[in-house]
């Protein structure tokens, strides 16, 4: 871990200008990951790198990485879960994982509603379980296990 | 029923979650959720069997639409027959037992939601893993199971834990890349992954020799790591013993079964085909190593004196009993194995439960440093002799039935030398146990023994239960035990001169992967 | 052939490094490589000459899009495999983490249980 104060003001300043653009980003790609490269995993990615990024900026104890770290776990496995339901939703539709949702024009964001919510569920549990994995290894701290479940 | 299929994944794995989600706020929640939904599975298992045996589909195959109405439906293929079934319910059953058993061993470790999470996650992994129906999701299901097995081999977080969960996830780690290249050769010489269609394309000989041969070379490096095959065991011996004791029983009586042996008998039988040009080779391949796991790991077995030890040595040592009997390759020799391979489950997950509640009782593994436990401990003595006697193959326990079984299996298919080691092995076992039953159950009481008490009902119950069945497996194998082992075993072999078995599950997988 | 070649080449570098080196952490860096090279093996299977991103945009043709695209079922395949490396990847620094709190040291000839 890095000083506790974080790095230079240069760093702290560009930082605040790009989190939200790269968050804005890592959720674009999630968002239309049915109609164009990417989706829910890269997606997550991104999100986690731009916590990742917070953290290295202002240090472990303030700003937006600091918060996300203390929910990251339960955010981890409710994007798990959320997904688990999701596909469980297909039921009604006729089988596990079915797409329920009323489809759309094709390639357009709504083409295929259902595949774009267990996008974001994979966001969610992608972006908050790899930046959880970067807490539990750069604080040194926190169970060895550090458990991931294939996402496909 | 068909529908229920993938439950079997999703029930694990949405427990392994709601734990971790708990973890903080309701600590409690996790042990309940997951013997629910053990417990669930348990029943599941139960009515896919009693389903087969009333005569409706027992069988059934699942996938995902993404185009409707195109000819071919890609997807996910979850495929259970009969040998998917028996492994189930194997599954289901050690993991409840083990739950319970946990419920008050565990109390001495931190972060108990975390261990139901991983726990979880294994039996998902497991699940998968037997019901998955084509070659990369066997794969991936795998890797969940194996991930997890690391983490939980490194749960007690002390130095040794830790050496032996680095060196097992290693070893795994290069096992799985092997499969995984296996995957793509197979992926790369016939375009389909479905492990009907390459059994089919096998059979019909539309894929070259060469990458058959290397694909079956992979398979078995990796999946005999997986399965702690003897030039591949160094992990075994200590990646086993340093898990908690439930965790053991798990690893030791499921894990490298599900992972290894189903997963070989599957490939082998009906991907590769045991009846192709490899035929005879993987079945001389997999004699030779049964026989070197059979009796290099009851001899390594003699020397030790930590009980946990010894018993993964043993472990080792019946795994090659199993591998010899599938390598006679008729139905007898199968059926023989799959019932070693449920009577392991059960017996040695009742010893590596045992050893916990005696670690736990005398405060000490090494089994020289006990005795006369039958005086203080009579619950957990008599578990633990039960499950004992299983092993060392006295009848009427179910490990004299398979082991017989295996020898006339073996004699039956003009293989007396192997017969002869297996007769070896089977004698040495029973020399070993005769000499942990003297050591550590009867025998003269250690004075600092005299106050000791025996273990909660909790935690000497699920080890009675698993002994009682020990017994019960073997008086029942005339009664009906047979049909479903047999149908389980007939499910990769039926012992006509021809093998049809791999054809009626290319039918299963078709006809029940294209709905109407 | 020349990819084919060099995923064998990353393969036995990965191996190498994990069989051969004593530092812990050159045995897990050996690890990863291993599986990229598995990974590189795995993506080169669905791959034609010139092919293009099996993602369809609107307008295009289908026939044509089937015809120059590339396989998509191994890029799916190694995705997944990527996934997979990533949480043995954090398991496996955990664990280094772990020996190195207890040691003081990653050197695997210190250590009671790693020799061989």
């Amino acid at each position: 871990m890095s000083d506790p104060q974080g790095m230079s003001i240069v760093v702290r300043v560009v930082t605040r200008w790009l989190f939200g653009l790269i968050l804005i980003f890592g959720l674009a790609v999630a968002l239309f990951g049915h109609v164009t490269p990417g989706g829910g995993f890269a997606g997550g990615t991104i999100v986690a790198c731009a916590f990742v990024l917070a953290i290295l900026a202002f240090g472990g104890s303030r700003g937006p990485g600091a918060a996300f770290a203390r929910w990251a776990s339960s955010l981890d496995a409710t994007g798990a879960l959320s997904f688990l339901v999701l596909a469980i939703l297909g039921y009604t539709a006729g089988s596990f994982l079915h797409q329920w949702a009323a489809r759309g024009e094709l390639f357009t964001l709504g083409s295929t509603p259902s595949i774009v919510l267990l996008n974001l569920a994979i966001l969610l549990k992608v972006g908050a379980g790899l930046f959880a994995g970067f807490i539990a290894v750069a604080v040194f701290e926190g169970a060895a296990g550090s458990e991931k479940g294939a996402d496909a | 029923m068909v529908d229920i299929i993938p439950l079997f994944v999703l029930i694990p794995l949405g427990a392994a979650f709601v734990c971790l989600l708990a973890k903080k706020k309701l600590p409690a929640a996790a042990p309940t959720v997951s013997l629910a939904s053990a417990l669930a599975l348990l029943a599941m298992a139960v009515a896919c069997h009693v389903e087969g045996a009333s005569g409706a589909s027992i069988a059934g195959a699942w996938s995902l639409e993404l185009h409707g109405g195109v000819a071919f439906i890609p997807g996910i293929a979850l495929v259970l027959d009969g040998l998917s079934a028996i492994f189930l319910l194997l599954v289901a059953l050690v993991s409840s037992v083990v739950i319970v058993f946990g419920l008050r061993y565990m109390d001495s470790y931190d972060g108990r939601p975390l261990y139901y999470a991983l726990l979880n996650l294994l039996i998902a992994g497991m699940n998968g893993a037997v019901l998955a129906g084509d070659l990369f999701n066997l794969y991936v299901f795998i890797e969940i199971a194996s991930i997890a097995s690391y983490a939980l081999v490194a749960f007690g977080t002390g130095g040794h834990e830790i050496e032996a969960a680095f060196k097992y996830l290693m070893l795994g780690a290069v096992a799985s890349a092997s499969i995984l290249i296996g995957v793509g050769i197979l992926y790369a010489s016939t375009g389909l992954l479905n492990m009907a269609d390459i059994g089919a394309m096998v059979a019909a000989g539309n894929v070259s020799e060469g990458a058959l041969l290397a694909a079956a070379a992979l398979f078995l490096g990796g999946l005999g790591l997986k399965a702690a095959m003897m030039p591949f065991h160094a992990w075994l011996p200590d990646a086993h013993p340093s898990a908690p004791a439930p965790i053991s029983a798990m690893l030791s009586g499921l894990l490298i079964k599900t992972l290894g042996i189903y997963a070989l008998v599957r490939i082998l039988y009906v991907v590769i085909g045991m009846d192709g040009p490899l035929g005879g080779s993987l079945q001389t391949i997999l004699l030779v190593l049964g026989c070197v796991s059979m009796l290099g790991g009851v001899l390594l077995g003699l020397g030790q004196t930590d009980f946990k030890r010894l018993l993964a040595y043993h472990s080792i040592s019946q795994m090659g009993f199993v591998l010899v009997a599938l390598g006679a390759n008729t139905w007898l020799g199968v059926a023989a194995g799959l019932f070693h391979a449920v009577n392991h489950a059960l017996f040695k997950g009742a010893l590596f439960l045992s050893a916990g509640s005696i670690e736990r009782i005398t405060g000490t593994r090494d089994l020289s440093k006990m005795g006369g436990l039958a005086k203080v401990a009579p619950m957990t003595a008599v578990g633990t002799a039960g499950a004992a006697l299983s092993i060392a193959g006295v009848p009427p326990f179910n490990g004299f039935w398979s082991k017989l079984l295996i020898l006339i299996a073996l004699f039956q298919a003009g293989l007396p030398v192997v017969a002869a080691a297996a007769a070896i092995t089977a004698v040495l076992t029973l020399v070993c146990f005769t000499k942990v039953q003297r050591k550590a159950l009867f025998g003269k009481l250690p004075d600092r023994l005299a106050t000791a008490k025996d273990v909660p009902l909790s935690m000497s119950m699920p080890v009675l239960l698993l002994a009682l069945l020990c017994l019960l497996g073997g008086l029942m194998w005339p009664l009906g035990l047979d049909d479903v082992i047999g149908d389980a075993a007939a499910a990769v072999r039926t012992d006509a001169e021809t093998n049809d078995a791999p054809a009626s599950y290319r039918k299963l997988v078709h006809d029940l992967g294209r709905k109407p | 052939m020349m990819m084919y070649a060099l995923a064998a080449v990353l393969l036995g570098v990965g191996l190498y490094g994990l069989l051969v080196k004593r530092h812990l952490l050159k045995k897990v860096l050996g690890l990863l490589i291993v599986e990229h090279a598995v990974n590189l093996f795995l993506i080169q299977l669905g791959y034609i000459d010139g092919g293009i991103a099996p993602i369809r945009t609107a307008g295009e043709e289908a026939a044509a899009f089937v015809g120059n695209a590339v396989d998509p079922l191994p890029q799916v395949l190694v995705l997944t495999s990527i996934v997979i490396g990533l949480g043995l990847a954090m398991l496996m620094v955990a664990l280094t983490l772990r020996i190195y709190q207890r040691y003081g040291s990653l050197d695997a000839d210190r250590m009671s249980e790693l020799k061989g």
